[in-house]
């Protein structure tokens, strides 16, 4: 099993997600976690696609099927080592008055944020890759986790260059 | 220029300028505003059907016989979901056709409205691509792009599905209208250097093979096989959605591959050291067991869909691009090597084809107690009918002896549902042939099972002067379903027979269906039937072979066997080896 990051651009419409959602499903491939957003032209959402690929289903067979899908722009497989990838992670910790300022100095070490406080809660913010979070949660996992939230990973390619010059071209060719 | 009209009149007009001239269809609630200017269009025949499984094949059989695309149309909730079938048969066998559905109004979409189906999410794993449209002013343009993408590329289905209150809105109608599709880029143009690769494959193996599916009939590359397989001198083997894509009686013919394909055919394949696919996708029925087949051969595989290169066994050089155009470079780059003294000797390997060829002949038993074999029935008939005719095959022992029994001589001649196995595909598909070709014969060469799903076409064919023929081969079962039982399940015969050599009486059935009838029960009868049938032209014919029960498909690869392990009778394997 190995996980791969995938960015895909596509057409800002309705019905888009379900599309790509099913081809995962319909083909065999499970989807890790998935974020879709509005990218600098409206008209463009982009997709930061995390898979899990078995041996026997290569990764190339998704990103050839994927790009069959008409509302698909651009498909580009992100290497960890040459991008940025972020996760966004709510966390309520058990913390009454006698944990609270080791749950604090937690959160100082991760440099997270409290963003909600009760007499016998906090609320953590944090982001960061899948690495960092996940030994967040390790650490506080002692004090008594009541609830989690996480995203799914966005992702972006270090360096000058840009995934969407090329597919905002297109668009922009034809209303030319 | 604008002009105000409704969405209805903006659908009609539409479908009228991208070229439109048949739809198969039945109204109803949701889609009877575009049936209102339906009615006054002077360019679009409207052919109504009895069933909206009938006009989805029938657009198939229409889009087969004329290579345009073929258009269904049906109203919302159970008239749109009546077309899942055709949409998915359409979807497997990659035939162009635009599938047009009522939706209820916008404002009761999501309602669990009177006749609401979400048909846009039902179908969105068997289109191509799919369409809800709820604003008029997106009609044209929607319809533009629905043919476009259905025609283009690899072809397939697309679903436009329209809101009541979108077909019923005034606005002002513009045309022509820009596509606006940024995500779609079909490449057709092969890459060069790796069409160079595939001809000094081709001309440095020993034992190669042209594996042509039916990308070669979708491209209209019949020509340029041709050219490219005398050039070689390679043989040729054509899958069941290619058969006619490569002449029948070309003596570089090996005939068709797969679990029921010659002994010839499979052998061409498995003993290869060089594959060369030409729009064929590696399908299960072709390729049985993967992991042992065609172990020492090299691929080269040439289609439009990139998705299917490497999909089930992986490429060696993979070439992307539409079968003419790669067809035709290839035989340019040959012709480059044959120029620089590189010519492929393939003598021994001929040695040997031959020698399956004439060894393992296609054949079969006439039954021992004096009932029509129904390989003799199709086999006459091709004789008879010949190969400027059209057939049109179910799905099941009958599809296997028409493919078989019948010898294609020109591409799009046989028409019949491979990849989804679509019983009752049939007579609504010959319908939409004939429609498609009037000036061919289209005969019909049905079980007596799949007749029984879908005959009330004939109906549809008697009332508009469609007049098709059918071959009913009537064993009075389910004949490949029983025919696994007595190989696989010790001749339990559970829920196959139907009894319809008794009830119906199909004679009595066409006669109530407005066409001729006639019954053929000996071998004698066969001629004559097949010859008064093809004089009558004022309606449609069914004449009922009552055939034997027992016959079986032969040669056969048993489901998940290595194609070494093909039968060509009943536990009878070849011998591989050719023996000087």
């Amino acid at each position: 099993m190995s996980r791969h990051t995938l960015s895909v651009l596509v057409e800002n419409k309705p019905g888009v997600l379900v599309r790509i959602a099913g081809l995962f499903a319909r083909r065999g491939f499970n989807i890790d976690s998935l974020a879709v957003g509005p990218t600098e032209h409206p008209e463009i959402s982009r997709m930061t696609i995390v898979v899990d690929v078995q041996q026997e289903l290569p990764l190339e067979q998704v990103t050839k099927q994927l790009n069959k899908l008409i509302n698909v722009l651009k498909i580009v497989e992100l290497d960890p080592a040459a991008s940025v990838q972020r996760e966004l992670v709510l966390i309520k910790v058990t913390a009454g008055p006698d944990v609270r300022s080791q749950v604090l100095e937690v959160v100082q070490l991760f440099r997270a944020k409290v963003v909600d406080v009760a007499p016998d809660a906090v609320t953590i913010e944090a982001t960061g890759n899948r690495d960092k979070l996940d030994a967040l949660y390790r650490c506080l996992e002692p004090y008594g986790i009541k609830e989690l939230v996480q995203s799914g990973a966005i992702a972006v390619g270090r360096g000058a260059r840009s995934i969407t010059d090329r597919s905002l071209r297109a668009l922009e060719s034809r209303s030319a | 220029m604008t002009e105000q009209m409704t969405g209805a009149q903006a659908l009609v007009r539409a479908l009228e300028n991208v070229g439109v001239d048949t739809v198969f269809g039945i109204p109803g609630g949701a889609i009877l505003p575009a049936y209102d200017p339906l009615y006054d269009s002077q360019k679009l025949r409207h052919i109504l059907v009895r069933h909206e499984q009938g006009a989805g094949h029938a657009a198939q059989g229409y889009a087969q016989a004329t290579g345009r695309v073929g258009v269904c149309m049906a109203t919302s909730g159970p008239g749109a979901t009546n077309l899942v079938t055709p949409i998915a048969d359409a979807y497997m066998d990659s035939v162009p056709m635009v599938a047009i559905t009522g939706q209820v109004a916008s404002r009761f979409i999501g309602t669990d409205a009177f006749q609401e189906a979400d048909i846009s999410g039902i179908t969105l794993p068997i289109t191509k691509h799919n369409f809800l449209v709820t604003d008029p002013r997106d009609i044209g343009r929607t319809i533009l792009e629905a043919f476009h993408i259905a025609g283009t590329g690899r072809p397939g289905p697309v679903l436009v599905d329209v809101a009541k209150d979108a077909m019923q809105a005034t606005f002002d109608f513009a045309w022509p209208e820009e596509m606006r599709l940024p995500g779609y880029r079909p490449v057709t143009r092969p890459h060069s250097k790796q069409v160079r690769e595939a001809a000094r494959m081709i001309v440095g193996a020993k034992r190669p093979v042209l594996y042509v599916g039916g990308g070669v009939i979708k491209a209209r590359a019949a020509a340029e096989l041709r050219v490219l397989a005398e050039l070689t001198g390679a043989p040729v083997v054509t899958t069941l959605m290619a058969r006619g894509a490569f002449p029948d009686s070309h003596p570089l013919h090996m005939g068709m591959p797969g679990m029921h394909g010659t002994v010839g055919a499979v052998g061409a394949l498995q003993k290869s050291d060089l594959i060369v696919a030409l729009g064929a996708r590696f399908d299960d029925r072709v390729t049985g067991d993967l992991n042992s087949f065609a172990p020492h051969a090299a691929i080269v595989h040439a289609d439009i869909d990139p998705a299917e290169i490497s999909k089930n066994r992986q490429a060696d050089v993979p070439i992307v691009g539409d079968a003419r155009e790669v067809l035709a470079d290839l035989i340019v780059a040959v012709q480059t090597e044959h120029a620089a003294g590189r010519i492929g000797d393939y003598t021994a390997w001929w040695q040997q084809l031959n020698a399956w060829k004439s060894t393992y002949a296609l054949g079969y038993d006439t039954p021992e107690n004096g009932e029509l074999a129904p390989q003799y029935v199709i086999e006459r008939l091709g004789e008879i009918v010949g190969p400027d005719a059209l057939y049109c095959a179910g799905v099941g022992q009958h599809q296997m002896w028409a493919s078989q029994f019948i010898s294609y001589e020109n591409p799009g001649q046989f028409l019949n549902s491979g990849g989804a196995g679509t019983m009752g595909y049939a007579v609504p598909a010959a319908m939409g042939a004939k429609v498609g070709a009037p000036g061919k014969t289209v005969w019909a060469i049905d079980g007596d099972g799949c007749f029984q799903m879908t005959n009330q076409e004939l109906v549809t064919c008697a009332i508009e002067g469609i007049p098709i023929k059918v071959a009913l081969i009537n064993n009075g079962n389910l004949g490949m379903v029983r025919q696994w039982q007595t190989l696989f399940y010790d001749g339990r015969y559970s829920n196959t027979k139907l009894h319809s050599k008794r009830i119906p009486d199909f004679v009595k059935l066409a006669d109530a269906y407005g066409c001729e009838g006639m019954r053929v029960e000996s071998a004698g009868e066969v001629d004559a039937a097949i010859e008064k049938a093809m004089e009558i032209d004022d309606r449609p014919v069914v004449i009922d072979f009552v055939v034997h029960d027992d016959a079986m498909v032969w040669p056969m690869v048993a489901a998940g066997s290595s194609n070494d392990e093909i039968k060509y009778a009943r536990d009878l394997a070849p011998k591989w080896e050719h023996e000087d």
